[in-house]
């Protein structure tokens, strides 16, 4: 981390060693920092008491986990916690199947008005969702959809960006491998879940990941249709701590850091994945 | 489902679906692997843009059943002063928000993109803000533009002398202070989509423009920036987007009372919320909605026009 280290290591990587990429490397470094800063104080602030939260230190005099005792143990947050796992989840599962089983269908199959059924999906990424929420909550009013799982759900099951970007992965399978399959015999379906789908697993796991966090920060819609606060998402909830009498700080950066760990511990383990599925679906798509 | 209902049609009619061509078979399977998605698409996307292009020519509000008023919420609109108070913000939050992250993002990846030494623990610092829900940071923000003794930013101020802010509370402060919280937000995943495409970029080029003698300066302007072309495009559009369409950390900055202080800060997605569903003015709020979809179209529409005539 020392300029002296990273001199060797440039060394080693460049023909000669120039001070310009020293500068650039120790500025580049400094600006990191100060971008994790709101997240360094986050963790900080959380494991502070009540009394020391006026306390600037970053490291903690006194470090404490009750903070988050007190927030796991009340109950609410862990019913938020689940709910928006249970809800993220189940939106993955679905555009995972059905974006692909569609873009397949688009990319493999020859048949008269699959061009039209592809430009009329690709046509709703022109619609923001906020035209849509007046439309769904009137929908899910006269459905008895409002303030379930479902209701908070149902907007986003599949999506016309995940199927463009199956698309376009499902076009590089070769069809002589599918063909092989038809000639043994297996039926299309089969097809499409035995071989075809395990030749685009980096697709499937950037469709995957971008599909659970845009679903686990998810705020604008489920704010709008649940209404009770047992079936708040946990940005709901969160943003729900305002209108409480007086602020603690040390409990809702408590709250926002078990909001943001669970992501985080997702980064540390697939950090090659994500960043190669957010350049794969930001190039592709 | 899609899948159980295609499996259903040779298992249930054998006789008759054996009689099927080969082709003929195949064009069942995809509409059976389409029907639902078909439904869907009709149902959640297609039937409620046409229901609130309608809806914005009527006055529903929830109670009285919805009654054809023409032009009349637009009018409405286009006379309310916090409509172009609200517009003026919006493309505040884009003029200024959509630059300032575009050529931060850029220079980060450039530099990011030639650093070998800890390459990705420095890259992991940009993009974790990339990860973090609004709603959450929005409260650490917060607690950032606090006034002294909790503000971490006053504090630093105080400890070099330098006069107090008010941040938040400022009617001239407070937009500027949610953009830097919305930038930082968005700055990881663009950093990212532009060391793709500089990694996209043939080595060979850089090196026949070296043996030509070109300097940096003119391998940046004559190589790395027009190759790079459509993921600027890419990235200008999106992030316009998303600066068109700010709500999140709006709302969560101000919740005491959403787009203040004297609605300084409010967007027109949170003019939209707010006339749905705090005054429930359905009808407005769809008038509104659709003049939102106008001015995403427009402005991508002109951003794509601009940056394609360049070439």
């Amino acid at each position: 981390m020392t300029a002296a280290a990273s001199t060797v290591e440039l060394a080693a990587n460049s023909s000669k060693i120039r001070p310009g990429r020293i500068i650039a490397w120790t500025l580049l470094f400094i600006g990191g920092l100060i971008t994790i800063t709101p997240l360094l104080y986050m963790f900080s602030t959380s494991l502070k008491s009540a009394g020391q939260v006026y306390d600037l230190r970053l490291i903690p005099a006194a470090p404490t986990l009750d903070n988050y005792i007190r927030v796991l143990s009340d109950g609410r947050f862990l019913r938020w916690f689940i709910n928006s796992l249970v809800v993220a989840t189940t939106v993955t599962v679905s555009n995972v199947f059905f974006d692909s089983l569609v873009g397949y269908t688009l990319a493999k199959f020859e048949f008269r008005g699959r061009y039209l059924v592809f430009l009329a999906i690709l046509s709703t990424l022109m619609i923001p969702t906020e035209m849509l929420v007046i439309p769904w909550y009137l929908m899910s009013s006269q459905l008895g959809w409002l303030d379930t799982y479902w209701g908070i759900m149902f907007p986003g099951m599949m999506t016309a960006f995940g199927t463009f970007l199956m698309k376009q992965f499902f076009e590089t399978v070769p069809n002589d491998f599918l063909e092989a399959a038809r000639v043994d015999g297996l039926n299309e379906f089969t097809i499409w879940w035995k071989i075809a789908m395990p030749m685009v697993t980096p697709a499937l796991s950037a469709l995957a990941i971008f599909t659970f966090l845009g679903n686990w920060t998810a705020f604008f819609w489920p704010l709008i249709v649940v209404t009770s606060p047992e079936n708040y998402t946990l940005p709901v909830g969160l943003s729900s701590f305002a209108v409480e009498q007086s602020i603690q700080w040390e409990m809702i950066m408590t709250g926002a850091a078990l909001a943001t760990i669970p992501t985080l511990i997702v980064f540390l383990v697939l950090q090659r994945f994500i960043v190669r599925g957010v350049m794969l679906a930001g190039l592709k798509g | 489902m899609a899948s159980i209902a295609g499996q259903e049609s040779p298992a249930g009619n054998a006789g008759l679906w054996d009689r099927f061509s080969i082709r003929t078979k195949r064009v069942i399977w995809a509409w059976g692997f389409l029907a639902l998605p078909i439904v869907f698409y009709v149902g959640i996307r297609f039937y409620p843009t046409v229901q609130a292009f309608w809806l914005s020519f009527t006055d529903w509000d929830l109670l009285r059943p919805a009654t054809f008023i023409g032009l009349e919420n637009y009018r409405r609109l286009f006379a309310d002063p916090l409509f172009w108070q609200v517009f003026r913000n919006t493309f505040t939050y884009l003029i200024i928000g959509t630059p300032v992250s575009l050529v931060l993002s850029f220079v980060i990846a450039f530099y990011l993109d030639r650093v070998r030494f800890m390459h990705g623990f420095i890259r992991a610092l940009y993009f974790l803000p990339f990860l973090t829900t609004a709603a959450a940071m929005a409260w650490v923000w917060r607690f950032f533009y606090q006034p002294v003794p909790i503000g971490v930013i006053n504090d630093a101020l105080q400890l070099f002398g330098l006069p107090q802010q008010p941040f938040l509370r400022s009617v001239d402060q407070a937009l500027p202070s949610i953009m830097v919280t919305a930038i930082w937000a968005g700055l990881g995943f663009q950093i990212i989509i532009f060391m793709a495409g500089l990694r996209a970029i043939p080595s060979t080029y850089y090196e026949a423009a070296r043996i030509d003698g070109l300097g940096e300066w003119a391998i940046l302007r004559k190589i790395t920036l027009p190759l790079l072309k459509p993921t600027t495009v890419f990235l200008v559009v999106f992030s316009s987007i998303g600066f068109l369409r700010i709500f999140d950390q709006v709302y969560n900055m101000t919740t005491n009372d959403p787009g203040g202080p004297l609605n300084t800060t409010k967007p027109l997605v949170l003019m939209i919320f707010q006339t749905a569903f705090s005054s429930y003015d359905m009808g407005y709020a769809a008038a509104q909605t659709v003049v939102l979809f106008t001015i995403l179209l427009v402005v991508s529409l002109i951003q794509l026009w601009v940056l394609r005539e360049r070439t």
